[in-house]
């Protein structure tokens, strides 16, 4: 493979000028040490995001529970969607050794075949992950903090005392309406009976919902459902500190900010990658179409590219695991 | 300024070529290493789904099981994919030993200072 690099040289020979010590070209050499400075970066990232996880003292919220969404699809499949999006990853990452692979035979058309379908991959990834930010922006249902002390019997049978500002989850569709009644929509009203709370819309589309359930711990381990006159108590001390989906500023997943910060900055970076990655593979794809490389007689251009696109899927690895799994 | 893409004597890229039989053998590998890559990745997504919410097994033991396969599938990215394996030795410690350098660091700073938050900072002495 390494052409250069398996050959037999003698130390005053390798190091006696002339030639790289390292048997690889200039701009291969400069690519390895760009990607070592790079994940260095990612490093520090993971390793912050490591630290305050660890010195946080309210519950941090699991990253394979505030995803557990499809698109298209009801119900609840956590972890489930970020793995399509690393075998994404990793599949485009073969295409783009096949890529290589067909730049050291100087086979134009292989290079083009497996350069297009990375490229294609490419935006697959980042599709998925624009829906991905898009769903945690947005939430589902949104969050209120408690304004007093209450105790409440969990469907489960499970007793909670909870204190003030403590968070209290609100299910979807409730929340749905709750957003607008809270920014004071003129058209969206509270009715309560004795019975229950419900949230009414007036207007064109007129429609209601009620109050069914409240959940705690939600994207926490062991998430508890309360409802019926314990969650009318929650309902009644709620405080005035309602979140919905994620900004810069709050979000609904947890009770402090970092996780957010750390979420949108991390992954926002590797997806920056993944962009320039795949605008620069587009440029090389056009370049070999128009047989740039076929006129130098190699495909180096291609080896150097796919060194950034394996280190994209790379740093992909470790923000699953370190993000998501555990 | 001279461009080392450009020069045709000489030039190290010229020697990266390989014949069709080469080709096939790295094929053959490169989908053996996908193959391998797409297992983990399940492993890891049914541990994540499965055992991490069961008594069955201790959160330790799982983190740590996540922690060696995601070191196992960096590993083979690194070392087939970017063909670091086919590089030079010097080239390869060029590349690794800051690795090595940050992961001691890591521990130490994790050993001397990770206890800063529990109010102990002598959790060692």
């Amino acid at each position: 493979m390494g052409g250069e690099s398996t050959k037999v040289i003698s130390k005053e020979e390798l190091w006696g000028g002339g030639q790289s010590p390292f048997s690889v070209s200039y701009g291969k050499m400069m690519m390895w040490y760009f990607l070592v400075s790079d994940a260095l970066t990612f490093g520090g990232l993971l390793t912050a995001y490591g630290f305050v996880r660890a010195s946080s003292e309210d519950p941090w919220p699991i990253g394979e529970q505030a995803f557990r969404s499809l698109p298209f699809v009801e119900g609840e499949y956590p972890l489930i969607y970020v793995a399509l999006m690393t075998f994404i990853l990793i599949v485009s990452s073969v295409t783009m050794v096949l890529a290589v692979e067909a730049g050291h035979r100087n086979d134009k058309s292989g290079v083009i075949k497996w350069l297009g379908l990375t490229i294609i991959g490419g935006f697959f990834f980042l599709g998925s992950q624009a829906w991905e930010w898009s769903h945690y922006i947005h939430g589902s249902g949104g969050s209120f903090l408690l304004n007093e002390s209450v105790e409440v019997t969990s469907d489960e049978g499970q007793v909670f005392s909870l204190n003030k500002g403590d968070v209290v989850y609100m299910d979807h569709h409730f929340g749905h309406l709750a957003e607008p009644w809270i920014e004071g929509e003129p058209e969206v009203s509270l009715i309560e009976s004795d019975h229950g709370v419900k949230l009414v819309e007036m207007g064109a589309h007129p429609h209601e919902v009620e109050l069914h359930s409240l959940t705690l711990n939600k994207y926490i381990n062991n998430e508890s459902h309360v409802s019926g006159d314990d969650a009318m108590k929650l309902w009644n001390a709620r405080s005035e500190s309602f979140s919905f989906g994620a900004n810069l500023h709050d979000n609904e997943y947890a009770s402090q900010q970092a996780y957010a910060d750390f979420f949108f900055f991390i992954t926002g970076f590797h997806g920056f990658h993944v962009f320039s990655g795949v605008v620069i593979n587009i440029i090389v794809f056009i370049m070999a179409y128009r047989g740039v490389f076929e006129r130098r007689k190699h495909y180096e251009m291609v080896e150097k590219i796919g060194l950034y696109w394996h280190f994209v899927d790379l740093v992909w690895v470790f923000v699953f695991t370190f993000f998501y799994l555990i | 300024m001279e461009r080392d893409d450009l020069i045709v004597n000489d030039s190290y890229a010229l020697n990266a070529h390989h014949s069709e039989e080469e080709g096939a053998k790295i094929r053959r590998n490169t989908w053996k290493v996908t193959g391998i890559l797409t297992l983990l990745t399940t492993v890891e997504v049914i541990m994540g789904i499965f055992f991490k919410r069961s008594e069955a097994f201790s959160w330790t033991m799982i983190k740590w099981t996540f922690i060696i396969l995601t070191l196992v599938k960096a590993a083979y990215i690194v070392l087939v994919f970017m063909h670091l394996g086919d590089e030079r030795s010097n080239l390869k410690k060029a590349v690794l030993a800051p690795y090595m350098l940050f992961i001691a660091y890591l521990l130490f700073i994790a050993i001397t200072e990770g206890f800063g938050h529990l109010g102990n900072f002598n959790a060692f002495h």
